[in-house]
């Protein structure tokens, strides 16, 4: 390959970490900048690690913090938690204290103003920079693509082996560009672009590939919606979602805490400039979706490529098995509407949608408005930092005023590990990610929708376009 | 780790699309502390009613598709969480191969490094799959192909080095140990 051959943003990030290029034989070794961890997929992996009487190479290069079996109710201590957690989510949350301790590792415990769900604090610390390589064993690793970072979800087992060596094997991924052009309109938000791409390309067609969003829509997003939109990126089967890093993007970042300071702040910026595709550049795929005309989208299924315009229909399931069989679960008719549909739960929270600007969102359709009765809104900050700014703002008297619950942040109701679960046969609307079968508890039915559309259902206590509670 | 060269079974039939590792494994049971036994928790709600008994109209309960160890799946297998859940529970139940005509990214890679083999196969091989279920295949590492004893065959790709580890009962952590040298080259110059 010629040095001078134009580069996408992605190959650029690749080549400057290979440390052992691939061959017919061998994948590449890929050195990793950053490593997230959380309680529920590192205990076997410390296990390995213990078992082959190997150490951390690089603890700085780990961050930790628990998030997915983690109650939402208020814990001071560890001790608390035997009240209100499970004995599996709480031994796990023990092991995690443990094994950080007996590692080396700094973690974002219950102590820490800064604990959230790992996708949440590693841009708010400013530990996710442009340019880093950075895995965890969590498929939602993508978020971080947002910065300009290739980011993305890994096992267990190669858990292991980034705790032991920083490396990773891989083989090099393909690579996808989604143009987005055109501009939001009011009530349609960023996951309803994401979501929009999940339709198009369907649930696999991101599979081998890392995806480069692209196009004049993207300037004109903040890194927050950028963030949304590059979480679900593996929705639609692709490893990573990245956006060249940008002047909003050096804004976000500047001044926290893990960004570098002064002069070298400078240098990073300069560095940093350099990480867009170069004109010429060649993708292995291109897909177009027009922003203009997007409309709030729900799914109607059980994965997030069933997704459609919240004012149609649900779609003929054309004679497709597996299609029928997910109408069939969802309780849903071909020809029918999801519009007025009576819904039991509304979830605003999860690594897609439980940022500042998400509660924002909720928050103008909530205020002065009461959750419909017999409907159950729960709110989840992402962090304890975003859970702090919100109330500063005060969007926790917001929330409180009109009934929905207010909670500590963690996965939370996304996969229901901490108890926070959707009840047998209850349909929710939830801001998160994935709609299969049984995702938020065994039996529960999920419609995912943005923060708005989940708002504007809570208090009318039906599926509801966000568009008739006017500018938003 | 066992070494795999080449084995027949009998397969089982699945043909749901895109099988989310949700199901695969749901997420209650990821606070486990072993992979040992886990094969219990194989597709729960799937194969276990509300009370818990056996669902007897579950492919996995039919007396035929006891001891197959060759799923036959519908198109993109494995998709959704990266949970390594998902392969070792497939494995503790008696799986080696699972048969579809793609697979997640992360599952794949995490079916790999446990023993687990996924096959991809063409279309037309697969809807025959499909719609024969309990036939005997044999699968041949080695020599990447899949044939049927009526005269189905097909070769199918996986990534080298990981044919080259499971064939030779190698864990794929030591290669990369061995190469310390250029890790701390490479750490040398951040």
């Amino acid at each position: 390959m010629l040095n001078n051959s134009p580069k996408t943003l992605f190959e650029k990030i690749w080549d400057q970490h290979i440390v052992v290029p691939e061959t017919e034989d061998t994948p590449a070794i890929l050195y990793i900048d950053l490593h997230l961890i959380h309680e529920v997929t590192t205990p076997q992996a410390f296990t390995q690690l213990k078992e082959n009487n190997l150490s951390v190479r690089a603890p700085d290069k780990v961050l930790a913090t628990m998030d997915h079996s983690t109650p939402t109710v208020p814990i001071k201590t560890i001790k608390d938690l035997d009240l209100v957690a499970e004995s599996g989510p709480a031994e796990q949350i023990r092991d995690m204290i443990k094994n950080c301790q007996d590692f080396g590792i700094e973690l974002y415990g219950f102590d820490s103003d800064h604990r959230g769900i790992v996708h949440v604090i590693g841009p708010e610390l400013g530990a996710t920079q442009p340019g880093r390589t950075m895995v965890c064993g969590d498929s939602h690793t993508s978020t971080h693509g947002a910065f300009g970072a290739l980011a993305f979800g890994i096992g267990t087992t190669e858990v292991a082996h980034v705790l032991a060596t920083q490396c990773l094997l891989q083989r090099k991924p393909k690579t996808l560009a989604v143009n987005l052009n055109g501009n939001l309109n009011n009530g349609v938000s960023a996951k309803d672009i994401i979501l929009k791409i999940i339709g198009t390309i369907g649930v696999d067609g991101g599979t081998g590939h890392v995806i480069e969003y692209r196009g004049d829509t993207i300037s004109s997003l903040s890194l927050e919606e950028r963030m949304t939109i590059c979480n679900m990126s593996i929705e639609g089967g692709a490893r990573a979602g990245m956006f060249a890093p940008d002047e909003a993007t050096f804004e976000y970042l500047e001044g926290r805490p893990m960004v570098p300071k002064g002069d070298d702040w400078h240098d990073a910026v300069e560095q940093w400039k350099q990480l867009v595709s170069d004109k010429g550049s060649v993708f292995d795929k291109e897909v177009d979706i027009d922003v203009d005309s997007l409309k709030p989208m729900v799914t109607f299924g059980t994965n997030p490529g069933m997704v459609m315009p919240i004012d149609s229909e649900v779609p003929d399931h054309k004679g497709n098995h597996s299609f029928k069989q997910a109408l069939d679960y969802m309780k849903v008719e071909s020809g029918k509407p999801l519009l007025q549909k009576p819904i039991d739960v509304v979830f605003i929270g999860s690594c897609t949608n439980s940022r500042l600007s998400d509660l924002k969102d909720a928050a103008e359709i909530l205020e002065g408005r009461k959750v419909a009765d017999g409907v159950r809104a729960m709110i989840v900050p992402g962090s304890q930092a975003v859970k702090a700014e919100a109330e500063t703002i005060g969007l926790d008297k917001i929330f409180l005023e009109s009934g929905a619950e207010w909670r500590e942040s963690g996965c939370s109701m996304c996969l229901g590990m901490n108890g926070d679960t959707v009840g047998n046969g209850q349909l929710a609307v939830s801001t998160s990610n994935r709609n299969f079968e049984g995702r938020q508890g065994k039996g529960s039915r999920t419609i995912l929708a943005s923060p708005k559309t989940a708002a504007a259902s809570a208090i009318s206590g039906v599926v509801q376009d966000p568009r008739i509670f006017g500018n938003n | 780790m066992e070494r795999i060269i080449k084995f027949s079974s009998k397969t089982v039939v699945l043909p749901n699309e895109d099988v989310d590792t949700d199901q695969i494994i749901p997420a209650r049971f990821l606070t486990l502390p072993s992979k040992e036994g886990i094969g219990e928790c194989l597709f729960y709600d799937w194969r276990f009613n509300e009370s818990g008994q056996p669902n007897k109209d579950f492919i996995l309960n039919k007396e035929e598709s006891q001891n197959c160890s060759v799923l036959v799946a519908g198109n993109n297998f494995g998709c959704g969480s990266s949970r390594e859940h998902a392969p070792w529970a497939l494995v503790d139940y008696g799986f080696k191969a699972i048969v579809s005509t793609s697979f997640a990214d992360i599952f794949k890679n995490n079916s790999l490094k446990n023993g687990l083999i996924p096959i991809s196969v063409p279309e037309e091989m697969h809807k025959w799959l499909i719609d024969n279920p309990g036939v005997d295949v044999m699968i041949d590492l080695e020599n990447t192909l899949i044939q049927t004893q009526q005269g189905h065959e097909s070769s199918f790709p996986v990534e080298s080095f990981s044919r080259y580890c499971l064939m030779n009962g190698i864990d794929q952590l030591g290669y990369i140990l061995s190469q310390e040298t250029e890790i701390t080259k490479h750490e040398n110059k951040l």
